[in-house]
Order: structure tokens, then sequence, then C-alpha cells
């Protein structure tokens, strides 16, 4: 059914719409039976394609009466061409399956296949337990190994579905007897799921506008530079399944709201569910869901559909969700949450209300009646949420929530939050970076949904919005937008080119369709008919489409550039271009890593700053004090306080908390400047929040951050100062500059003679961007 | 009687500032070490003095016998056989470093008691060329008795890191110094936590045979400790003449074993005191003990000749006092424990398996062996405070362990409610013993998800809600279905 839409779009799309209306509620609630059957007795796509069938099937018999009379090889031909079409749709999806794919394998080829960053290895360490362990030892896993001495409890505070996707997929391939290692599987797992993104967003296209604009946001979204960034090879990431959950649940939702078959809607509740085993994000769809169920009540577009759906996929997917532990309670205990039981309970409101006009007759007593229970549903729901806050039963927002809403809030009050640089609010130029041309496609895309609004353009717009706002707000969030932008987008550069082309072939088949055609439709046929009156059009339009393609051809090369030169990098092995051009690697992480793995004692306890915790724990294998995983600040913020601290106050804090090592990251001497002493300040503030004798101002002279000579002097005796400049004022970084010239930051150091009392150097690795020291025990004699 | 004394020497102090009024801190708070000053211009003698002197000469009264020999001697033999290693204790090879090879002759009685307890001595010149404390990272030592106060620099590679570095690997030092100490000997002494040599003068001086010297001091404030002194008191003074040292109050790890009693001073005994001195009384040690954190051992004696044969026979006479002490007692100082032996056990209530991590409300066992070494073999340590703790950052459980009179400690507890890394801890310090530090770690795991109760009573109404809620619906469905 889906072949005959590049003919008769023009047809099928007023008597779908026509068609849809007088379904919705005096059908369904005539006979609730009926629509079970019809579910049962139907395929998935029930409704929806009924309808369509319903559409197509009047033309499709005109047509065949009409070609009765034809010769046999002209309804083959035809239906060949349907084939072709198909063909076409088939080989586009798969080339955009494998363009999804193998864009996303540069990190491997220029590097070698390894993990990224630093949560990847966390959950590559996740992965590996469970596929060893089982899923049982996974599930009830505590770590001794991280935030020393407080342990962590893995289990319960991680979502489980990438690590459980990853060992599934790594099971199946050994039951299939491909012999891979897990690292192979967690590697190319965030490529694998982008690509299936690709398959959901052709669909999701096609629900909303038509397949024309699904195959061009699958396209659009296999390269979008947004996506990319957390898709890449080896960023085994969250993210990586979780964006391909988030568009599939919202993929089904919609399909559930246009069909309203149960059927769709427990697909949707499913996704969801796969969606909050993956990703804190689930809360966007929670809270996204039920906003656009409002907007949709409020514009007056309530139907029964609707309530299938958002009744079915709520109360299912909060009990599916309630199986994930580290989720627990918290769909009706969480302020977060709330907002979808309050639409939840609306919504049966709205369909008591309903029931009740349909019961009277009189609008007037009605309207008394509407106004009675409308408060006193208002005023129950008001007294409950406010019993329920005020007794803790529901917890408040958190402040990850807060900062969502108000940009502001994380820099004033959770420094933690603030410090993390995919927290910071979103630049122009990051934007025009990772969106490209889909920035201005956007505007124009909302545009065209305006224009043909439907329950599905809605969803869409409001996706579209919602997730534009939240990537205002944070950088990372620029990769929940960016499936919505890219659907928007497509249907802007669909309609758009599909109207062009059509203006383009008219022109020259009027002589043609002058003998009588019956396939031009109402539309097409007034629009040629409204074109013929100006001027140059097919030259416009050709020109129009012309560069329409030219702004896509720049668009994928911008991806492709952007993909191999900023988003490949493992970031844990750093590449700079050498004197003469040449790639330099600097591979010191995992030096430092492999040293810590081979010559500490198994049970040595490894101090650093929490970034490093989780690729410690992974590839040194050894105990840390605080890890990425920030669930507990005050032990952040003390060894926050321990770096910032003199050397005699420091020693303290690590004697109590057993330290044997201190890891520092120090880029002044290739100038890798995401390092410690850059990251040092947050370090103070951190610290400072918890423990107040620590206050920023004494480490800045007049505000500013130095490390030279004009630099505070307890700046340049603190622990981490003494740590990264330890013996660095000998070494002479670059020709020309006096020794300890510190070239991340461009000045020369300001405390040369750095003496360490109570820990001494063990290791450096060759380029100095790790050094690591060892705490001396505490002195023999005294 | 005691406290009188201390008043005394207090008053006496008092008095001396007093009389020397331009008496400005000039002395150097460092290693100043200037030769004992016998008291040529004492204090006018005051009617506190004679108390005093009537004090001592009470407590003199005492049937003491024989002194040096124990005194100087027990403290050493102490502090060697600390080093043996648990599993071989009879290692015992010490090397001798003397200035002058007569003082083998000189403090034979010492040298021969330490060889009748089966050392191994070596004796070699200090500055003899060939000196090595280690060939090929392994120490060819056990222990180093450093008896040559004047020497300015050791022959060979030794040198004060070395000696240092002998000292943090676990082995044992004496020391001994004098009033010709030279600079290396004070860093040694300096670096092994005492940081300022300074002479002593008494005005208990002692009164031997030959002649009245007040720089020969006659000690007995001894440290209250059986084990480094013996379970028998040291019934006579000990012969003391050479530097004192003060001790930095911050460290913990220096005792005195032997300090000099009030009236003491210490000074330069050929020049004029302006200035009044800046040690005196108990502040100032004679003999004491380091015992450093690896337990190695470090006797610093500021005299020489507390262990020569001269000192040990002499009989010994306190100043005013009529009684005579024929002989020190050495054999009474008898080595005590020098070594703990240590068997750590834990295991959950009714299991004997020792498990690699606990859940939290686990019933577990904790016991412990020590033992101790009498210096010829190991015996069971039997006490009633030794204490376990149960710790994360703090101490969860703090219980004192029962043992059954055979060395075995143990105790049994609940774990706490708290998730985390907890250490099983045993600090246990008492005068003159090896410290006595054991950690062991063990983490502490929550309940796993299928060790809560299955079924709880307070949810019983929930339970009883959502099957009669699907009941409800199933005979619902059927009445709409079927009921028309």
């Amino acid at each position: 059914m889906l072949e005959a839409n590049h003919v008769i779009l023009a047809v099928s799309v007023p008597p779908l719409r026509a068609l849809r209306r007088p379904c919705d509620l005096p059908h369904r609630r005539r006979l609730p039976a009926e629509a079970g059957t019809n579910l049962r007795v139907l395929p998935p796509s029930a409704m929806g394609i009924k309808s369509d069938d319903g559409a197509k099937s009047a033309p499709a018999v005109a047509a065949t009466t009409a070609a009765a009379g034809l010769p046999f090889s002209l309804r083959s031909v035809k239906l060949k061409t349907k084939q072709q079409e198909l063909l076409i749709r088939v080989s586009v999806l798969c080339l955009v399956y494998v363009l999804a794919f193998a864009v996303r394998l540069f990190s491997v080829l220029r590097y070698e296949s390894m993990i990224h960053e630093f949560d990847p290895y966390f959950n590559y360490r996740t992965t590996l337990f469970l596929t060893r362990h089982g899923f049982y030892e996974f599930w009830n896993w505590f770590d001794s190994e991280s935030w020393y001495p407080l342990g962590r409890i893995i289990g319960g505070t991680l979502y489980p579905g990438l690590m459980v996707t990853a060992a599934f997929i790594y099971w199946t391939l050994r039951f299939l007897r491909f012999a891979v290692h897990i690292r192979e599987v967690c590697v190319l797992t965030a490529p694998f799921f982008a690509a299936n993104t690709t398959l959901v967003a052709y669909f999701f296209g096609k629900e909303i506008w038509d397949s024309g604009a699904g195959l061009v946001a699958a396209a659009l979204i296999a390269i979008c530079p947004g996506y990319i960034s957390r898709s890449v090879a080896g960023s085994y990431d969250n993210e990586g399944v979780a964006i391909f959950a988030l568009l599939f649940t919202f993929f089904l939702f919609v399909k559930a709201v246009n069909t309203g078959s149960l059927a769709w809607s427990l697909a949707s509740a499913l996704g969801y569910f796969y969606m909050v085993s993956a990703w804190g994000g689930y809360v966007f769809i929670i809270n996204l869901i039920p906003l656009y169920v409002l907007v949709l009540l409020v514009t007056g577009r309530y139907s029964m559909r609707l309530y299938v759906a958002y009744n079915c996929m709520y109360i299912l997917g909060m009990l599916l969700a309630m199986q994930i532990r580290f989720v627990g309670f918290q769909h009706v205990q969480s302020g977060e949450h709330m907002a979808a039981m309050g639409v939840f309970f609306l919504m049966q409101v709205f369909y008591f209300l309903d029931w009740v006009k349909h019961l009277l007759n009189d609008p007037k007593l009605f309207q008394a009646f509407l106004r009675i229970t409308v408060t006193c549903a208002g005023s129950v729901g008001a007294l409950a949420l406010g019993i329920g806050t005020a007794s803790g039963y529901i917890s408040p927002w958190t402040g990850r929530f807060y900062s969502l809403l108000d940009p502001t809030y994380a820099k004033d009050h959770i420094p933690i939050i603030a410090s993390v640089s995919e927290h910071q609010p979103t630049a122009w130029s990051s934007f025009m970076f990772d969106f490209h041309i889909l920035l201005l496609l956007f505007p124009a895309g909302l545009y065209f949904c305006f224009k043909r609004l439907s329950d599905a353009t809605i969803f869409i717009v409001m996706y579209g919005l919602t997730s534009m706002y939240f990537a205002g707000v944070m950088v990372r969030l620029i990769l929940v937008a960016a499936p919505a932008v890219c659907l928007i987008s497509a249907v802007a550069i669909s309609a758009t080119v599909k109207n062009l082309t059509s203006l383009v072939r008219t022109k020259s088949k009027v002589p043609q369709t002058g003998s009588a055609k019956v396939t031009a439709g109402t539309k097409s046929a007034a629009k040629a008919a409204l074109d013929q009156s100006l001027p140059f059009q097919k030259n416009v339009a050709i020109a129009l489409l012309l560069g329409a393609f030219y702004l896509l051809s720049r668009y994928a090369i911008h991806c492709t550039w952007v993909t191999s030169e900023a988003y490949s990098s493992p970031s844990i092995v750093l590449a700079a271009r050498g004197a003469h051009g040449g790639r330099v690697i600097f591979d010191d992480y995992r030096e430092a890593y492999f040293w810590l793995r081979q010559n500490t004692p198994p049970d040595a306890k490894v101090m650093s700053w929490w970034d490093y915790g989780y690729q410690i724990t992974a590839m040194g294998n050894r105990t840390v004090i605080v890890d990425n995983n920030t669930w507990n600040n005050t032990h952040i913020a003390t060894v926050g306080r321990a770096m910032s601290s003199y050397e005699d106050e420091a020693y303290e804090i690590m004697q109590s908390l057993d330290v044997d090592y201190v890891l520092v990251v120090f880029g002044g001497v290739t100038g890798y400047s995401s390092d410690d002493i850059n990251k040092f300040l947050w370090m103070v503030r951190i610290g400072g929040g918890v423990f107040p004798v620590i206050k920023e101002p004494d480490y800045l002279v007049n505000g500013e951050y130095r490390v030279d000579k004009g630099a505070a002097p307890k700046m340049l005796n603190c622990l981490m100062y003494k740590l990264c400049y330890y013996r660095f004022g000998e070494l002479i970084t670059e020709y020309g500059k006096p020794p300890g010239y510190d070239r991340a930051r461009g000045v020369e150091i300001g405390n040369k003679d750095v003496k360490l009392e109570y820990l001494e150097e063990a290791f450096t690795t060759s380029n100095w961007i790790v050094r690591i020291y060892k705490v001396k025990p505490p002195n023999n004699r005294r | 009687m005691r406290k009188s004394w201390k008043t005394d020497s207090l008053d006496i102090s008092g008095d001396w500032k007093r009389a020397f009024p331009s008496a400005a801190s000039s002395q150097s708070p460092g290693l100043s070490v200037s030769p004992l000053k016998s008291p040529s211009s004492p204090p006018r003698p005051r009617s506190s003095d004679l108390a005093l002197r009537a004090a001592m000469a009470r407590l003199r009264t005492l049937p003491l016998a024989l002194l040096f020999l124990l005194l100087l001697g027990v403290p050493a033999l102490f502090s060697v056989a600390l080093g043996f290693s648990a599993d071989s204790p009879t290692d015992r090879r010490l090397l001798v470093l003397v200035d002058d090879l007569a003082i083998r002759s000189s403090h034979s009685i010492y040298f021969r008691s330490l060889e009748s307890r089966g050392y191994e001595l070596h004796f070699r010149l200090a500055d003899d060329p060939k000196l090595a404390l280690q060939r090929y990272g392994q120490y060819l030592y056990d222990g180093l008795l450093l008896f040559s106060p004047s020497t300015k620099k050791f022959g060979g590679s030794v040198d004060l890191a070395a000696v240092l570095d002998f000292v943090d690997s676990g082995h044992d030092l004496i020391l001994a110094a004098d009033a010709s100490a030279s600079d290396l000997i004070r860093d040694i002494a300096t670096e092994c936590g005492d940081p300022a040599a300074l002479v002593i003068d008494h005005i208990g001086h002692a009164i031997s045979q030959s002649d009245v010297d007040h720089t020969l001091i006659a000690g007995d404030e001894f440290i209250k400790s059986d084990v480094i002194l013996g379970p028998e008191k040291i019934k006579a003074p000990v012969l003391f003449r050479g530097v004192g040292h003060s001790l930095n109050p911050t460290n913990s790890m220096v005792l005195k074993v032997l300090c000099a009693s009030p009236s003491a001073y210490s000074a330069n005994p050929k020049t004029k005191l302006s200035n009044p001195p800046s040690l005196t009384g108990s502040a100032i040690s004679l003999v004491s003990v380091v015992q450093a954190r690896n337990n190695a051992r470090i006797v610093i004696s500021g005299s020489l000749d507390l262990f020569s044969d001269k000192f040990f026979k002499s009989d010994v006479q306190k100043s005013k006092s009529s009684t005579k002490h024929e002989k020190s007692g050495n054999e009474q100082f008898a080595t005590e424990i020098s070594k703990w032996a240590v068997n750590v056990r834990h295991h959950k209530v009714g299991e004997t398996v020792e498990p690699a991590m606990y859940r939290i409300k686990d019933d577990l066992e904790y016991a412990v062996e020590i033992y101790e070494w009498s210096g010829t073999s190991w015996k069971s340590y039997i006490a009633d405070d030794v204490q376990v703790q149960f710790y994360m950052m703090s101490p969860y459980v703090l219980k004192t362990m029962s043992n059954d009179q055979k060395g075995l400690y143990s105790t049994s507890f609940k774990v706490p409610d708290a998730y985390g890394v907890f250490q099983f801890k045993v600090e246990y310090q008492r005068l003159g013993y090896t410290t006595l530090s054991l950690s062991k770690q063990i983490p502490v795991r929550p309940f796993r998800h299928n060790e809560y109760e299955r079924f709880i009573p307070a949810a019983y109404p929930y339970y009883g809600a959502s099957f009669s809620t699907m009941i409800g619906f199933f005979i619902f469905t059927i009445v709409y279905l079927y009921n028309k």
C-alpha cells in the first residue's frame, strides 16, 4: 500500500484526514468490544493503515476499472514501477543504514578499536562483569573498588540497558559461533544503534509526513554531527542506545495516538521501558508526552485514540520502569514525574466530563457541572501535591532538573554540575557546528508542520521546540534535539523538493497531460493552473532545486569533515600536528594506567580528581577515592580540599582516606589545556562548598587566575600546584623560552623550586601528561 | 616525696634565673653539645637543697645492688632483639663501630654479655674504608652499635643516610655519644628524633671510689616499664657521664629510659655559666629509646662510658648519701618481648571459612592470637585490654576482646547497618612493646535483592488490593461481555 503514495499522495491525504475525524469519538465510544476485536484481527499497523487502505481503495478500484481495457503488459509495467519505487526506497534505506554505521568508524580507523572518554570505561567495565558473572551477580554487584571506603552499589545505581544490550549482542554472536571479544561489541554498539535510529527516523518521518520525508530524515540523521558526537565507534555510552530508544518510543507513541491502538501503545510502553533502562534522559519522555497530551486537550484535539494511547502507555510504562532499580518508585514519588501523573488524572476527568456531557443534553447544566468538577479536581490535585511535598513523600525537583529549567541555577548552587563541560550552556557556534543547514531548515519545517497540523505534526513541533530549548541550556542536550531537528528539517526539504519537482514536472508534462490524464489530483492541478501564470517558473524551480542540492551536499561534506576531525578523537589518546605537519600521538593516559596496573599493589588506593576515576578503575584496576559517578558530593569535596590545601594538611586528609598514590593530569609540557590546573578552580569551588576553610579568593589575584609569579601565594603552594609543577622548573619546554614555561597557559610558572615533603614522584609519563605520586608512609622515626 | 621534689626543682630553676639575670635565651636550640660542667660555682645552697638531698639519700637507702651493667645493658639487648624477623629470631649479627679498638677491651663486660646472649659481634673501626652495611641490597647486619662518638666521617659507603636507611629498613641502632660527640653522631641522633643534645650536670652526682666529679651522675629516674627494664626493679642508680639530650615533645615515638634528676642542668663545665641553662631537671634525657614506626629500635645514650667496664664495676654512691651500691644489677634487666607474632582470623558466626566480603547485619567473630618473644621463645601474651575496631573512616564497633589465657583473643559482633570497605583494626601500644598495629580490609555489602523478606505483613493490604482488583476486573469483563 505504501508504493502508491508517490502517485496518489495528493489524493490520499485529504481522505485520510477526512476519515480520521469521524472515526474518533463516536465510533470508539460506541463499541469498545468491537475495537478490541478489530485489534486482534488487524496486523500491528492496524488503524492508520486501515484508513490509508480506505483512502486508496477508491482510486485504486477506479484505476483498475479504467485500465481494464488496456493490455496485460501495461499492468505488469505499472506493477514494476511500484516495485522499482519500493526497490529504490529499500536500497536508499540500506545505503543510509550502512552510511550511518560507516561514518562512525573514523575513530577505529584513525586510532584503534578502543573505548573512548570517561564514562564509557565504566560501562565497559560493568559489561565485562556482566558477561563474566551473569546477570544476577551484576544486579547485586557491590563494588568496593570505587568510592573508597564507601563503596558503590553498582547494580542499584546504574541504567543497565546499555550493558545488557551489549551483553545480549555478545551472547548472540557467541551463540552463532562468532568468536568476538566483548570490547569489539562495546565499541560498535553505538554505531549499530545509530544505524537503527535511521530506520526509526524513516518510519517516524513517514508517520508525521510521508515516506519521502522519512527517507530524508533517515539520511539527515545518519550524518547529523550533533548525534554523531555521541555515537562514534568506541563511544560506549548510554546515549548511544538511548537516542534510538527515545526516538523509537516517540514513534510508537505517535503511532498509537494516530491509530488509537492498544497494541501500539503497549509497544510504546515497552519502548519507554527500554529507554528508562538505558538513560536518565527518560525524564524528558515522561514530561514531554504529558505536555503533548495537555496541548492536545487544550487545542480541542482530545480523542479516544489519545485516551487509549496515553493511559496504556503511562500505566504500563510506569509499572515497567519501576522494575529498574535505579529508578524505583520515582514515578510516584518524585516531583519530576508528577506532571505525567497529573495529566493521567486529568484525562480521567476529561473522559468523565465527556461522558456526563453525553448523558446531560442540557448545556447549561453541563456548564455548572463542569465548573464544579474542574474546581474540585483541581483543588484535590493541588491538595494532594501539597501534602505529598510537605510530608516529603514526593521529593522536590533535583538540582539537575532545576538547572535544566533555569540555566543559571547550577552555576550558583551546584558547582559539581556546573563544572562539567558538557553541562555548559551552548554557544551559537556549536549549534552551527552540530546542525549546519538544519538550523535554517528547522524553522521552515516548523512552518510546513503548522501548515498541515495533525496530531503527529503537533508532536514533532513540540518535541522540536522543547528539545531546542534544552539544547540551548546544556551542550550535551543537542543530542536530544538532533532527531527532532532532523525530522522537522526533513519535512521542510521533502515538502520543498516535492513542490519544486512537481513544478518542474508539470511544466514539462503539460503538453502530455493535455491528453486527459486522471492522475493529477485536485491540488496539483490547481497549483499547476496557478503556477502557469508565473514567468520563468521552471527555471526558478530548477535553480532552487540546484540550490537545495548544493546545500545538502555542503551538509554532507560538513558532517563528514566534523566527524573525522572533531568527533572521532577518543580523548584518551591525544593527537596533535607536529612541527612538520605529521601526526603526533600522545598515549600518556594508557601509559600511566598500565603503569598503575603493573607497579602498584593490588589494593592500592589512588586519589585523583573525579574525572579520571572510571578510567583508573577500568584500565588501572585500582581502587579510587572518587569517580565520575558523582553521587557523594562530600567525598568529592574532600578530595578537592586535599588538592587545594597545603601539603601537610593534604597529607592528613590523604592519611584518613588511606591514599597510596595521587594522580594528576598536567598539560604544561604538551600544551594540553584540559588538565588539572585548568580544572583546579572547580576543585576549589567544590571543596569550598562543603569545607568553608577553602576560599576561592585565596587562589585568585584580583579575580584573576594565574600560575606565574604574580599568582596568589596559596595557589603557588597548594598540593595541586606542587604536584603539577614538581621539577617542571628544570625543564625547557619551548625553544627561546625560559625553563618552566607552561605551554598550556603560556606563562613561566611562579614557583620553580617545588619541594615535596610527604609525597614522592613515582611515575611521570613520557609527555608529562599524567604524573603519579606516591604518598610516603609517616616518618619512620617521629 | 616525689611531689616535694618537683616543687623543689622548680624552685631551684626559678632561683637560677634570678641568680643570672642576664640570661637571655642565648642557648642555641640546636644540637650544641658542650662538655659537662662540674658546678664549680654551684647555686647558693638553699634549704630546699638540703631537703632534696635528704630525700635522695632516703631513696638510695633502698637495698640496691648493682647498677650499671644493668641499666645500660638492658635497653641495648632489648633493642637488638627487636630486629629479628619473626621467622628467624636467631639472626644476630651486630656491627660495632668504634673509634678505637681499645673500647673492645674497656667495655668488654658489655660485649661479653651480648655475646653470651648469642649475638655475633663484628668490630670495625669507624673509619675503616671497607665499611659497608649492605651488599647487593642485602643488609649484612641486624644491628648497629655506634660506639664511636668522635668520628667525623665513617669509612666506606657508610654515611648518615646509610645509617638512617639501615634503621628505616627495620634494623636496630645503639648510639652512644659523649662530650666529644662529633657533628655526625649528633646528626644521627637528631634524625632519630632527638632535636637537642646537650650537656648535663647534676647535683646528685655520684660519688665513686676514686674521685668526686659532678659530671658523673648517678641516675635513677627510670622509665616505669617492666618490659624495657625487666620485671624487677633496678635497685641502684646508673652512673652516667656525658651529654644529655632533650626530646621533641611532639614526637610520640621516643621514650626517656633514664632521665636526669630535677637538680640536673646542662652546661659547659669549662666556661662560666653566664646564662641559665635551657635544659634542666627531668627534661633532660640521659638514655632514651626510639621505637620507629617500622618497629626498628634505637637506643641513644649520652654517655659511652655508661657501657664501660669501669662504670659497670664501680660502686655507686650518690653524693651526700652514705649508702653504697656494690654492683649494678644487669641481669635483672632481662630482655623482654621483642616482637609480636600475630595470627588473625575472622569468620561468620557458625562458620569457619574466612569470607572475602561480609553483608550488613552479619554476625561475625574476630580472633587474633598474640605471642610475644621472650628472648628465647615465643610465649602467648596475656592481657585484658586488647581491643578491636571495625573501622570505616571512624570506628563503627569498638570492642574489648576476651582471651583464653593462651594468647587467643576473640570477640563477636554484628556488622553495622552500613556498607563500605571496613577494616578490622587492632591498635595496641604498650610501653616497651613493639607497636601492634593490625588492619585487615574487608568489604561489607548491602543485601542482595533476594535476601529481603519475600512477604512482609505490612504489605498485606496491598497484596489484597492488587489481587482483588485483578479478580474484580476479570469478573467485570465477563459480566460486561456476556451479560446482555
